[in-house]
């Protein structure tokens, strides 16, 4: 397969007050591919995330969207992001389900241009796709994690985007919703030719949907496809959380194993 | 009841003011209460009666600002401490709200000084603190009308921008959304509405036709277009309402329409009260 990248990061580095958060991270991730990011707690992943959407500058290096320099790119309705804090939101906010997805079409629409009634129908669509029509009107703050989650799909969906970028979309969502969300993405990937990046710590589930992984603490210490991964996880894990940890290959008969969690491992910056 | 306020010009004055303040009051506090700002609304009001209080000193002595509406130097007024909101809240980045003290405390503060040098503490004064039905000029009418037109179409320009940035700001800066430009914008809509506002209303009482409705609207809405919708038929309410009985009852209107605003949220709370 010989595909465009759809990101390139070359030399990238980033301090926080003083201290490394990411260093030397050089990363290229293939139009159509999708890529899980894991790495513990404090490792970067959030903050390479915002690198990539421009909400962060970073000190050095350089990022390419869609083979355009970040400064230049301009296409952000391409780019759908669900980010950490999005079903963080407070419940209590007065939102439809409609409201929210079609937020995902406003920077598409653009300023002093309203929603017509093709926009509409594109919302709605979005809502199907994540199979949450019965709930269009419902108040969003009513709706389960899961549920939730799945608005917020469809919002970054809404707009058609080439990539879709998660930051740790599993979080507050039960076990047996997981697969199924995990399933959807993968439909997403496959079918639509997506590109998506999956950020989590949570590395048991997601080997099983992904084609390439890449390993985040500070240092980008591995990036290959799952076949390659799963070869040398062990080596990897122990490398990346500073000792030897024990890695539980994911199994769907007990969706509740968590003994791969991060919070096993040795020193990590929160 | 309501006929009178027909017959008097001053009275359909403070009638329509009434109106447009019923509705631009609510639909700016929707957007404050959703982004917990609601307490900017009574930093703005008390920078507002600094303004005040400062062209009634001039008036006092300068003969060219005599015939000025106060409510002029009030808009300036409270302009000027929204900007300077915005700024206290960049330099307290992790202590965002003490910018509303600040401006709060600073607003009565000089205030205060400018009412004693102007030696003003009389009924004028009353009427802009707590609103008066009779106090309410042509002059009004036109200023609070053109603000009106004003912030109606930005909201309708800006309202799905305005709603993103509400709702989730990161995803709406990340979706190409300027967010500066329009939270200053927002913020000076604020001011120029509270200073509308306070004829009928008064000083005091501005935030409460901002926070009250839209605190009973959050109860029944299910939407974000909802909200309004509620916002504004409550705000109406409470203003007609108000301003007839304060005018019957010869009683300052801001009380009235407050009173009313607080009646309608105790019922709206137990009517919809969670049952176990």
């Amino acid at each position: 397969m010989n595909k465009k990248p759809a990101i390139e990061i070359k030399d990238l580095s980033f301090a926080y007050n003083g201290q490394n958060v990411l260093e030397d991270i050089n990363l290229t991730i293939k139009e159509g591919s999708f890529l899980g990011l894991v790495g513990p707690n404090g490792s970067g992943k959030s903050t390479l995330i915002k690198c990539l959407l421009s909400l962060l500058k970073p000190d050095q290096g350089e990022i390419r969207l869609f083979g355009e320099k970040l400064a230049r790119f301009d296409s952000w309705s391409d780019i759908g992001f669900v980010s950490q804090k999005a079903n963080s939101f407070n419940s209590g906010f007065p939102a439809t389900v409609f409201e929210v997805v079609s937020m995902g079409l406003y920077g598409k629409v653009g300023l002093f241009r309203f929603l017509k009634k093709k926009h509409k129908e594109e919302v709605r669509n979005a809502i199907r796709q994540v199979e949450m029509e019965d709930y269009m009107n419902a108040n969003i703050g009513q709706l389960s994690g899961g549920q939730q989650q799945r608005v917020f799909i469809a919002r970054a969906l809404v707009s058609k985007p080439k990539l879709l970028i998660l930051d740790e979309p599993t979080v507050g969502v039960d076990a047996k919703s997981v697969n199924r969300f995990y399933d959807m993405l993968k439909d997403l990937n496959v079918n639509q030719g997506i590109t998506l990046i999956l950020v989590t710590h949570d590395v048991g589930a997601m080997t099983e949907y992904v084609t390439d992984v890449a390993c985040l603490n500070r240092h980008l210490h591995f990036h290959g496809d799952t076949k390659e991964y799963e070869e040398q996880e062990e080596d990897m894990m122990s490398r990346m959380y500073g000792h030897d940890v024990q890695v539980l290959t994911h199994n769907h008969d007990h969706p509740h194993d968590h003994s791969h969690d991060h919070d096993h491992g040795g020193k990590h910056r929160d | 009841m309501i006929s009178v306020f027909f017959q008097y010009d001053f009275l359909t004055y403070a009638l329509y003011t009434g109106i447009m303040v019923g509705f631009l009051a609510p639909v700016l506090g929707v957007f404050l209460v959703v982004r917990r700002l609601s307490l900017i609304a009574d930093a703005l009001s008390h920078i507002t009666l600094s303004g005040i209080a400062f062209s009634l000193l001039l008036g006092r002595h300068y003969t060219m600002f005599a015939g000025l509406n106060p409510v002029y130097m009030g808009s300036v007024f409270a302009v000027g401490g929204a900007l300077m909101i915005e700024r206290l809240r960049t330099v307290y980045t992790y202590y965002k709200e003490l910018a509303i003290p600040i401006i709060l405390s600073a607003g009565i503060g000089i205030g205060v000084v400018f009412i004693s040098l102007a030696d003003g503490f009389n009924t004028d004064l009353f009427n802009y603190l707590f609103g008066s039905v009779v106090a309410v000029r042509e002059s009004d009418f036109h200023l609070i009308g053109g603000i009106t037109i004003v912030v109606t179409i930005l909201l309708v320009l800006f309202y799905k921008e305005l709603f993103y940035l509400s709702f989730d700001e990161e995803q709406a800066v990340v979706s190409g959304i300027p967010r500066r430009f329009l939270h200053f914008l927002f913020i000076v809509m604020v001011a120029l509405v509270i200073a509308a506002s306070m004829r009928i209303v008064g000083i005091l009482l501005v935030s409460s036709l901002m926070t009250l409705p839209v605190a009973a609207a959050m109860r029944l809405a299910k939407g974000f277009k909802q909200m309004f919708i509620y916002s504004v038929i409550f705000g109406q309410f409470s203003v007609i309402t108000g301003l007839v009985s304060a005018f019957h009852l010869n009683l300052a209107p801001g009380g009235t329409i407050v009173m009313i605003n607080v009646f309608i949220l105790l019922a709206v709370v137990l009517l919809t009260r969670k049952r176990g």
